[in-house]
């Protein structure tokens, strides 16, 4: 399989990519919600932020390659026999999936910066405060990440489930192709149907 | 005219030492509204909330009919820390967007003698309203280098946290906590 993708498959990193970040993005949301509830005693009132900061920086860095990849890769077309408002549904959610991450990491970093305190990745480097001191900057940034994660899991639902129909209903290579299996030798068949 | 001259200066005298109000010097920061509270019972945290304003009547030969009133922007509270303060303005503490503001309203001045008094009022935070009692220290007063009479008080009170409906668990020694006041006001 080849880096770059083509008119009718991902090329790997794309795939590594995308497979990096799902569980990245999922596990972010719930962590943080999670990490909501906890009282002041619990182990993990401490070590859940610092895992959900830490892993969330990163993301950002993977996040921004992945961009910048998308601008020098090729994605392949649509399957054949999807509807034009479809495909541009598509195009339309994976362009907000990529601002609302945009978004969303960026109003973190602006809450744990807004004293102009570092975020810490890990032990192993630390991201310093750039944008800090507005008047309640962690507030409103919070409202914004808060707002802006539950967008995007609704998203990311509607993302989920529009691969699983096109997987199982149209019966197609969409998400085959993303997860790097060869297309179904006998799919053209239904194809047509559409 | 010598004679008049001599009685206005007398009467002016006279106004500042007599009852009078006082605005409270939060234009020029010389008021400082700051609360401590233990951290697991093993240091002292501090914050403060930045914005209030506030009058009070003073008068040193009739203490006794001292009052205070103070408004508190609960949203200005800063403890040195973005993401508590965060926390502290949330649902689990301040509930600021409920509760945006605070308030003192003295009831009872009571002095004690050498510039100690028991200030008596009704504190409003949280929605809650509950009296409580301030122990208060005049520090000093008088005419101040550029024109103006300014009087300044120091004062110390405490309470649960939970008196006043937030009963977030900081663990057994953070129950409550302690408000250290300090005012310096400007005769209007």
């Amino acid at each position: 399989m080849s880096v770059r993708g083509s008119k009718t498959q991902y090329g790997w990193l794309a795939i590594v990519l995308h497979w990096l970040m799902a569980p990245a993005i999922i596990g972010l949301f719930f962590l943080g919600w999670w990490m909501r509830s906890l009282t002041y005693y619990d182990a993990w009132y401490r070590e859940g932020p610092i895992l959900h900061k830490s892993i969330g920086i990163l993301l950002l860095a993977v996040l921004l390659v992945r961009l910048l990849w998308k601008l020098m890769d090729r994605s392949p077309a649509a399957e054949a026999g999807t509807p034009r408002w479809q495909a541009l549904a598509a195009r339309l959610t994976h362009v907000a999936l990529y601002a609302l991450l945009l978004v969303i990491m960026t109003s973190g970093y602006l809450i744990s910066t807004a004293d102009g305190r570092p975020i810490e990745v890990f032990d192993w480097f630390s991201v310093p405060a750039t944008i800090q001191g507005i008047v309640h900057q962690e507030d409103i940034a919070g409202q914004v990440h808060k707002f802006l994660a539950w967008s995007l899991m609704a998203l990311v639902s509607l993302h989920a489930l529009a691969a699983l129909k096109h997987h199982f209903i149209d019966r197609d290579a969409t998400l085959r192709r993303m997860l790097g299996l060869a297309p179904k030798p006998d799919n053209s068949t239904t194809l047509t149907t559409q | 005219m010598k004679k008049l001259a001599v009685l206005l200066f007398a009467s002016l005298l006279g106004a500042t030492a007599h009852a009078a109000e006082y605005k409270i010097d939060t234009k020029g920061s010389h008021a400082f509204i700051q609360f401590r509270i233990k951290h697991l019972g093993y240091s002292w945290l501090y914050g403060r909330f930045d914005d209030f304003n506030g009058t009070f009547n003073y008068d040193d030969k009739a203490p006794e009919k001292s009052s205070v009133n103070v408004n508190i922007d609960v949203t200005s509270v800063d403890s040195n820390h973005a993401e508590r303060d965060k926390h502290l303005r949330s649902a689990d503490f301040l509930n600021v967007a409920e509760f945006p503001t605070a308030t003192f309203k003295s009831t009872s001045f009571e002095p004690l003698g050498d510039g100690k008094a028991k200030l008596t009022g009704d504190l409003t935070l949280h929605g809650v309203t509950k009296p409580i009692t301030i122990d208060v220290t005049n520090i000093g007063g008088g005419n101040d280098p550029w024109g103006g009479v300014r009087q300044g008080f120091s004062g110390k009170t405490e309470f649960p946290l939970k008196d006043f409906g937030i009963d977030y668990n900081l663990g057994p020694a953070s129950q409550t906590v302690e408000m250290l006041l300090d005012i310096e006001g400007v005769k209007i």
